[in-house]
């Protein structure tokens, strides 16, 4: 694809700390190389910010390589932006043209607090891996992994799951600000394989309570988590948590 | 949500057999017929206060689940992806189902207070005596306004089912690689086909149109 530079207007999302009023500031970037990320784009503002003795714009970023699932904010109405199954750090100024108005936001959900800009607090969801997300291990020497046979469409359905990185597209994307597909992820990639069997109805139980807990809305199921998600997890994901909640709601030994 | 609304589902469907008797000659006494026995068995008596049941739990919890929903998020978003990441209909359940209800409460009025609390002419077959529902529908479907308000019930129906149907089996941990796309075909047939049946029996009368057939079809 041809290289090209391009000017740009951005509207960015500014407040001062979580209980501040927040607002839109507009700036103007020019030459940005289509081949820049989004995040470098923002680093060449922030740079320029710096240098004007102005306050750069927060965000959260930390493996650049669309793995640690920490880059939050919405572009143009788009968690992650316009791409399908990017994050913010992967998504390329390609995706625009010269001349072009973005609108830059955090993820907006009461789940999630704006600590700063465009930094939210997504603690909620550690809160619920804490609740649940796990397996109980005895200490002793380790088990070789390979000796417990494991149905192939399972293991990959579970490593499916399993590549969920936890970013909190999904409750951004979704109108009611759900946390389904998120849990779901964390669930059934336990739920699906041997070692997490043994807890597989306490934790689904667990989960789905801290969730609501949290104050994450209710899934209405309109599948725009699935649209938006990064990591491109799939909704079948939350017909099973509904399955495995149903299933535990009707265990009477828990 | 997901066990109220596949039961309204399933009245929808008994509704709409029975109904299905105005489109053909002899509908008259086929309809008023058909209309006797659900009115006066008393299973179906009993089943109606369960549908009256299933429906007030299904608004309430749908409006619950609105208004929950809404209020986990204070701060809105000043541009939304709309239509790209999912259908208008599907984050318009709740306005759609208002339609619904409002449409409810003019068909209730319409036919089922009227059956219940006297106002209908009564007719002869075979020396016993029913009430003339299917004359109360030549009366009703007269007017323009009640036409234009029953397709727009109708479309909104249509709707709401185009996402409720399929909606309602995930909502039950349904979806499986082989069925779930069957089941999302069946649900979008079943959204037009029905609410396009309920939409023509309000034209069949206006125009006075049927389908000649020689004998009693659709009883029961
Ligand atoms: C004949 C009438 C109706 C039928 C057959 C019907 C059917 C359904 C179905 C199958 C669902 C999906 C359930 C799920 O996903 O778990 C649903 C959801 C819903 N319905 Fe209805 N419904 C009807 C009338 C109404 C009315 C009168 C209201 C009034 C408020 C309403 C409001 C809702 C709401 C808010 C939802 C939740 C949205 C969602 O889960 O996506 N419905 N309906
Ligand atoms: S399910 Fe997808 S969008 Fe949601 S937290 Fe995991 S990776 Fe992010
Ligand atoms: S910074 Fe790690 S996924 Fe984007």
């Amino acid at each position: 694809m041809q290289h090209y530079n391009m000017d740009l207007t951005l509207k960015v999302w500014r407040q001062q700390n979580r209980n501040a009023q927040g607002g839109f500031e507009t700036y103007q970037v020019k030459d940005i190389s289509s081949e820049m990320s989004f995040l470098e784009m923002i680093d060449v503002l922030n740079e320029k910010l710096i240098h004007e003795g102005g306050d750069p714009i927060a965000f959260d970023h930390d493996c650049r390589e669309g793995i640690c699932g920490t880059c939050s904010m919405v572009i143009d109405g788009r968690p992650h932006g316009p791409w399908k199954g990017t994050t913010t750090c992967q998504l390329h100024m390609r995706a625009f043209k010269n001349g072009e108005t973005i609108v830059i936001e955090p993820f907006r959900a009461n789940s999630f607090p704006v600590l700063k800009d465009l930094v939210v607090d997504r603690k909620a969801f550690d809160r619920i891996i804490q609740a649940g997300g796990f397996i109980s291990v005895n200490t002793g020497n380790a088990v070789d992994g390979n000796a417990i046979p494991i149905d192939k469409d399972d293991a990959d359905n579970s490593f499916a799951a399993a590549s969920c990185i936890g970013c909190g597209a999904c409750v951004a994307a979704c109108k009611n600000s759900s946390a389904m597909l998120f849990v779901s992820a964390k669930v059934s990639h336990l739920a699906l394989l041997p070692q997490g069997a043994p807890e597989k109805s306490t934790r689904v139980a667990a989960m789905v309570d801290q969730m609501d807990k949290e104050g994450f809305g209710s899934c209405t199921n309109t599948y725009a988590c699935e649209a938006e998600c990064p990591k491109e997890i799939s909704v079948m994901n939350i017909a099973r948590l509904n399955r495995e909640y149903l299933a535990s709601s009707f265990n009477a030994d828990k | 949500m997901a066990l109220t609304g596949i039961f309204l589902i399933v009245f929808l469907l008994v509704h709409c057999y029975v109904n299905a008797n105005v489109f053909f000659s002899h509908g008259e006494e086929n309809f008023n017929r058909a209309a006797h026995f659900m009115g006066t068995n008393i299973l179906v008596r009993i089943a109606e206060i369960g549908l009256f049941a299933g429906f007030i739990l299904h608004i309430i919890q749908g409006y619950k689940l609105e208004l929950s929903n809404r209020a986990k998020r204070s701060s809105k978003y000043a541009v939304t992806a709309g239509n790209k990441t999912s259908t208008w209909y599907s984050r318009s359940m709740a306005l759609l189902g208002t339609l619904i209800l409002l449409f409810l409460i003019i068909h209730l009025v319409h036919f089922w207070v009227p059956s219940r609390f006297g106002g209908l002419t009564e007719v002869n077959y075979d020396g016993k005596s029913v009430l003339n529902l299917y004359g109360r529908m030549k009366d009703v479907f007269s007017q323009e306004w009640v036409i234009i308000v029953y397709l727009l019930g109708c479309f909104s129906l249509a709707w709401h089912l185009l996402h409720g149907f399929q909606s309602a089996f995930q909502t039950m941990g349904w979806n499986h690689k082989k069925y779930t796309p069957l089941i999302h075909s069946m649900g979008v047939v079943f959204s037009v086909v029905v609410p396009l049946i309920f939409a023509l029996m309000p034209l069949f009368m206006y125009f006075g149109w049927e389908i000649p057939v020689g004998e009693l079809t659709l009883l029961f």
